[in-house]
């Protein structure tokens, strides 16, 4: 019958309006501003730098200026200056820092390089949407401390990652604290005994201290 | 003008020349702002009365200079670049992109990589095809409703893609040698539950609206494509198949694990819009399949090649070229390397310009109405039509 296709159609709509009443997983939409749904933890938007206190951020961050990320972001959004004096890292040794870290959010396409190329954890995605400004130039051009959250941050929107990379930095500082302590305790040995044969043994590392921040 | 032989059927004919009875011929620009040119495309259509003597399409606002880019990024730099040439498929242009690339530096890739590339390339078809059957049918005027049904599942596909990647369209995923993370085990089971669930969204589709009088009419006996003049176009994808061509890379080329599924390959009688958006819904119900062999048969173990490295990878002078059944047709990227660390030549080989070379053809004679149905049903998307 000419039609029948037309009012199966609309038998469709029909069931799809009247079930939207009863069954609340047919309504598939939120209300935005006061309504939001819930990121997973994989979401990615502009990146941020993570310093380790929320006090101190500029004096606490992982990153160490190596400007990797500055050489392979594909749309050069990144500009990098380094420091000319040095500070402890995250593991304890001694870096420099960056003075100056831009990112030119209005050039940035979040594709994550500059996360993956990160050998120091330093810079990681966020998951902040509601960026819009009024200001075109100035308010897109973020600099260190705009882009700086502390770590405890990264742990809100990322937890498992955030774990997971807080496992690694401490055991890398444990390494670096007993590998410094070795060398410490060799030098002082020789220094003691400049005439005595070089021992086999190595000289045995006290147990590490807890590091301060982990 | 002499008439293509691609015209079709119904009864309609062009008309050489002016004559005493007719009035001018009329020029009119569609877009490149117009809500059914799918983005920023224009098409200049000479009509005679209401009927199509004369289509230019008029192309380039979205042009970017892609290729370009590509050859002065690392390798690693273009995969997001990738990501915005045909941005509903992010999933199949990383691939095609990462296939290439593999095949120039001598990568393999491990089982699970492999898998879960089968996985998000079927997803990706999924809400692709999904896209194009709400648009597709916008365009015929059924306005919202089918369009917003599609959207709801497409959505859906969406929020996994953000799940595993980061980022709903611009997934950026792949890697050359594998993946870019591994996908959890719930990941997993909430793909299964979208794929168990889709059988019954398609049904309920295309109890909607694939038996519509108005559908049938709107788009049956229009804008047919013959096998011989598809091929000849080098046409590619559901649309070379609606024609009555069994061709699709997943077979003949057999990348990837594809040779391991079963799976058919529909294929169309008429070559009208009709059967390009039956192709379509087919095509779905096949992935479903695909989508569950995969899920039942995916492996644990490692994502990535040990031998693949982020940063500074230069592979050995050469070329390659990557291609794989994109939804739209063949993606393919060709590669030259020089042994530096940005290619040589970087060239995409897009299914949707190609397709769309015989937009003239598949018009000519129809009604103006009729273009915009024909357009929507050759599945274009500007990103990657301009590049």
């Amino acid at each position: 019958m000419l039609g029948s296709g037309l009012l199966q159609g609309l038998g469709v709509t029909a069931k799809n309006l009247v079930g939207s009443f009863h069954d609340p997983k047919r309504l598939t939409t939120v209300e935005y501003p006061e309504q939001k749904t819930k990121l997973p933890e994989a979401y990615r938007n502009f990146p941020f730098l993570v310093s380790e206190s929320a006090e101190d951020p500029m004096g606490t961050l992982r990153c160490v200026a190596c400007q990797i990320c500055e050489k392979e972001c594909p749309p050069q959004c990144i500009f990098i200056e380094k420091s000319k004096d040095k500070k402890p890292d995250a593991t304890g040794k001694m870096q420099i820092y960056p003075a100056v870290f831009l990112i030119d959010s209005s050039v940035c396409m979040n594709c994550q390089i500059c996360v993956e190329v990160c050998p120091f954890d330093a810079i990681k995605m966020d998951h902040e949407y509601e960026i819009a400004t009024t200001e075109r130039f100035n308010a897109l051009l973020l600099d260190r401390e705009a882009l700086a959250k502390p770590n405890s941050y990264f742990h809100e929107i990322r937890p498992e990652e955030a774990a997971e990379v807080d496992g690694r930095l401490a055991a890398e500082r444990k390494a670096a604290e007993e590998k410094a302590k070795a060398a410490a305790l060799a030098k002082a040995s020789a220094a003691a005994k400049p005439a005595a044969p070089p021992s086999a043994v190595p000289p045995k590392a006290e147990p590490p201290k807890p590091s301060a921040s982990a | 003008m002499t008439p293509s032989p691609l015209v079709p059927t119904g009864g309609a004919t062009v008309r050489a020349v002016n004559d005493e009875f007719h009035g001018d011929l009329l020029e009119v620009s569609m877009g490149p702002h117009h809500p059914s040119t799918h983005g920023v495309f224009r098409m200049v259509v000479t009509l005679d009365g209401e009927r199509i003597t004369k289509l230019k399409p008029v192309l380039g606002y979205l042009h970017r200079n892609h290729e370009k880019i590509g050859e002065s990024t690392s390798y690693l730099g273009s995969m997001p670049y990738t990501d915005r040439l045909d941005y509903l498929n992010a999933m199949t242009n990383n691939w095609a992109y990462a296939l290439a690339v593999e095949r120039l530096g001598g990568l393999s890739v491990p089982e699970r990589a492999e898998y879960l590339r089968v996985i998000l390339a079927e997803l990706s078809r999924l809400q692709n095809h999904v896209c194009l059957a709400g648009f597709l049918l916008q365009d015929t005027g059924a306005s919202g409703t089918p369009l917003m049904y599609a959207f709801r599942e497409r959505e859906k596909i969406l929020d996994l893609f953000e799940a595993l990647s980061g980022s709903r369209m611009m997934c950026n995923f792949q890697r050359f040698g594998g993946c870019r993370t591994d996908a959890s085990p719930a990941w997993l089971a909430q793909v299964a539950a979208l794929v168990g669930g889709f059988g019954r969204f398609l049904d309920e589709f295309e109890e909607l609206i694939t038996g519509n009088e108005i559908l049938m009419a709107r788009t049956q006996g229009v804008g047919v494509l013959k096998g011989p003049a598809a091929v000849a176009a080098g046409i590619t994808g559901p649309m070379l198949r609606a024609a009555g061509v069994g061709y699709d890379i997943r077979k003949v080329d057999g990348y990837g694990l594809y040779p391991r599924f079963t799976f058919r390959v529909p294929i169309g009688a008429h070559g009208d819009t009709y059967d390009r958006y039956m192709i379509r819904i087919l095509e779905m119900r096949e992935s479903i399949g695909i989508l569950e062999q995969a899920l039942r048969d995916i492996p644990a173990g490692p994502i990535m090649d040990p031998k693949a490295k982020l940063r500074g990878f230069r592979p050995k002078p050469g070329e390659s070229y990557g291609r794989i059944e994109g939804p739209k047709g063949e993606i393919g990227f060709y590669l030259i390397s020089d042994g530096s660390a940005n290619p040589y030549r970087y060239r995409v080989r897009p299914p949707s310009f190609v397709n769309l070379t015989v937009l003239e053809d598949l018009c000519l004679g129809h009604t103006i109405a009729d273009s915009v149905v024909i357009l929507g049903s050759i599945d274009i998307v500007l990103g990657e039509v301009d590049r």
